[in-house]
């Protein structure tokens, strides 16, 4: 009656496990199945390799085999007669070897350049520490203003030895941060509210949140920010001007609100009305109800939405080119106005496409580990 | 474990909210900068108020007005914002750049964002009157043309009948070949392309036979090809495109002074009085006009408000016209052509000073 005996081993314990056949697990077996099934998928994927191959060797050798990383700079300016000479057949690297401080900072002060990169890393790391679930507490909203605030204290100096520098000479990556960075961290809370606001029971509040969304979505970003730029400042009054970065960053938060109130309210609407319910019974004030119940549930159905949207809102700031400020992408394209330089511009937006994309691709795989962590409780 | 989470996005909430104060609190009087008064008043004194003359120009054309890879502004055009700026402080640093576009120069010039633009902008009689702007100097004369590859043999524009010719979209530019050619019964295939580099590339790559657009452009684009001989500038200028720096309506005195930079400018080209020798010329040369100009004598330079070495400092820290044009613009093989002084058979000609 032991199922020790029934069950026991066919083979002793001390026999080694033996794999199975190398043709029915691994990637053998799994190019077989998937990639050479039928004389069909063989001649596809063959055909599809040959392609692949010619264009990674093309690229290897344009980027790297046939590329000129530095040109002779004299007096008259750049030498990029070599570079000309390649007629395309390798990449201008000199380019950014030249501009590459132009590219990243803009018309800041050549000598102040530490000021802004040391601003880009003091970003990063309020990034990963906004990231990273163990500072998530009260204390981290100290963090924000401590390091925002050394960040303009950097950016515009003024003190401790640093020359004042007016935000029109500020360029480069550090613009596409600033705006992307205080466009998200405004237009956020905002777009709760609106959210909110929009299945409020009060009907003043409903239209006016309706109405805001409507209009702002109603119009492309680009208009925004000519309105901003062009038609605001007629407004004003004599002698009063408010600043073009400002103006861009107010336009890009309502912007930004506006898409993220209605990702919000998707949430919102996602979630059962028990759960409002249950909140009622139980006593909850509104905004009880809101904190406790409500938005923890709702934003976390919406993270992908949001992430998308927050990515969105990365590379739209490069809009700001129409009304003049130089933000990473601008300052490629300025950089290769110089007569030495035009031609060269796959190169720069080689350059600034890779800079987009480390933060485009890190928020977007940091959004699945948070969805994934997140929403722990759905996975069956 | 629910608690804590509540207790996270509750922080999380507080923080954006926080942040938003907090920001907002620091960020208000830093950004509402000073600006200049609108039309009516002294836009001399502000200036002199702030300490820096704050000039609009191009957000990025070679020759005129581009940031080097220091990011240091220079060009043709900023030169005269740094004239201007020496005429007023005899500083050329004490001038703060604002890139502006197409779209937003009359805006910021009206609003008082800038105080003048130097941004190769056409002088039209709409500009100088509904927009309310004074345009004080033209600095530049340019003009719409054509280029064509050398190897096509065409000699003049007349004989683009049947030709691709590759245009930027939505500028003057269009509207003048639409003109031309119908007024001279051309017919023509326009390929049409919104970026420089690209309708550039479009040229070079042979989609097109030629290319219009201002002269100088063509200029600067012909001798970044990598071999300029192959291609050639026709003689017909199609359109009037006198370029110059610009002033809100209303201030005169402010006017006179980027008028009489520009007449400085020409006149001390005229009297071969350079960068090199202004100070021997300070100090000898005898001829009236160059002393009146140099300061010397006649106070014209309080006549304006300003410093009577007001000229003087000028060429001395920034050139003469002609020295102006060698540095910025002959490198990117622009000719002097009709920016000759009028006694060379150019269009440039400076009232006398006296």
């Amino acid at each position: 009656m032991s199922d020790a005996t029934l069950h026991a081993p066919a083979v002793s314990a001390d026999t080694p496990s033996r794999r199975p056949p190398i043709t029915v697990v691994g990637p053998v077996a799994w190019a077989r199945a998937s990639l050479f099934s039928s004389w069909l998928s063989t001649a596809v994927t063959l055909a599809l390799a040959y392609l692949l191959a010619r264009w990674i060797i093309g690229f290897v050798d344009w980027a790297f085999i046939n590329a000129i990383w530095s040109v002779p700079v004299n007096a008259q300016g750049a030498q990029t007669q070599a570079c000309r000479a390649l007629q395309g057949a390798g990449a201008c690297w000199a380019v950014i070897t030249e501009k590459h401080r132009f590219i990243l900072f803009g018309t800041y002060p050549y000598d102040e350049h530490w000021r802004p990169l040391v601003c880009v890393f003091l970003f990063i790391g309020l990034y990963i520490v906004s990231a990273m679930r163990r500072f998530w507490r009260k204390e981290l909203a100290l963090i924000w203003a401590g390091v925002l605030f050394l960040i303009g204290f950097l950016m515009w100096g003024g003190a401790l030895g640093m020359p004042y520098v007016p935000q029109e000479r500020w360029g480069g990556l550090v613009i596409t941060l600033i705006l992307s960075t205080f466009g998200i961290a405004f237009a956020f809370p905002l777009a709760v509210l609106v959210a909110l606001g929009r299945r409020s029971r009060m009907p003043a509040i409903k239209m006016l949140c309706v109405v805001y969304v409507e209009l702002i979505r109603g119009v492309p970003l680009i208009s925004l920010l000519f309105m901003a730029s062009v038609m605001f400042p007629l407004f004003l009054p004599e002698g009063m001007n408010i600043d073009k970065l400002l103006r861009a960053q107010v336009a890009i938060i309502l912007f930004a609100a506006a898409y993220l109130a209605e990702v919000v309210r998707g949430g919102l609407q996602a979630l059962s009305r028990g759960q409002y319910e249950a909140a009622d019974a139980l006593g909850l004030s509104y905004w009880q109800k809101t904190l406790f119940i409500i938005l923890p549930q709702a934003l976390r159905l919406v993270i992908p939405p949001l992430v998308n949207t927050f990515i969105g809102m990365f590379k739209d700031t490069s809009l700001v080119l129409i009304i003049g400020i130089f933000d990473l992408l601008t300052a490629g394209k300025t950089a290769i106005v110089e007569p030495a330089w035009q031609g060269f511009g796959i190169e720069v937006y080689v350059f600034v496409g890779i800079i987009y994309f480390i933060f485009c691709f890190a928020m977007s795989r940091y959004s699945q580990g948070l969805e994934r962590g997140l929403n722990q409780h759905r996975v069956r | 474990m629910k608690p804590t989470r509540l207790a996270t996005l509750r922080a999380t909430t507080i923080r954006a909210l926080g942040a938003v104060a907090l920001v907002t609190a620091a960020a208000m009087p830093a950004l509402a900068q000073q600006a200049a008064p609108a039309s009516g008043a002294d836009t001399l004194g502000a200036i002199r108020a702030r300490g820096a003359l704050i000039c609009g120009v191009n957000t990025g054309l070679a020759g005129f007005a581009q940031p080097n890879s220091q990011g240091a502004w220079q060009g043709f055009d900023v030169d005269y914002c740094r004239a201007v700026a020496v005429a007023i402080f005899n500083d050329p640093t004490k001038v703060r750049y604002v890139p502006l576009t197409a779209q937003n120069r009359f805006t910021a010039l009206q609003s008082g964002e800038v105080d003048m633009a130097a941004r190769n902008t056409t002088v039209t009689l709409s500009r100088d009157t509904s927009l309310g702007f004074d345009f004080p100097a033209i600095n530049f004369y340019d003009g719409q043309g054509f280029m064509v590859k050398a190897s096509l043999g065409v000699k003049s524009a007349k004989e683009l009948n049947g030709a691709t010719i590759c245009v930027q979209p939505g500028t003057t530019t269009e509207q003048n070949l639409t003109d031309w050619a119908r007024a001279n019964s051309i017919q023509f295939t326009p390929v049409v392309i919104e970026r420089v580099e690209e309708v550039v590339g479009a040229y070079a790559a042979g989609r097109c036979d030629a290319y219009t657009t201002d002269v100088s452009g063509l200029a600067a684009t012909r001798s970044a090809q990598p071999n300029p001989a192959d291609h050639v500038i026709l003689p017909e200028v199609i359109s009037k495109e006198p370029l110059g720096p610009f002033v809100r309506q209303g201030d005169p005195r402010f006017a006179d002074i980027v008028r009489w930079t520009h007449n400085a400018l020409l006149t001390a080209e005229e009297l071969n009085i350079t960068t090199a020798n202004v100070d021997q010329a300070v100090a000898g040369d005898a001829r009236p006009e160059a002393q009146r100009l140099l300061g010397k004598n006649g106070g014209l330079g309080q006549m304006l408000g300003l410093d009577n070495a007001w000229a003087a400092n000028i060429v001395k820290k920034i050139g003469n016209y002609g020295e102006i044009f060698e540095r910025n613009l002959a490198p990117i093989g622009i000719q002097r052509g009709p920016n000759a002084q009028w006694t060379n058979g150019g269009l440039q000609f400076s009232p006398p000073f006296r």
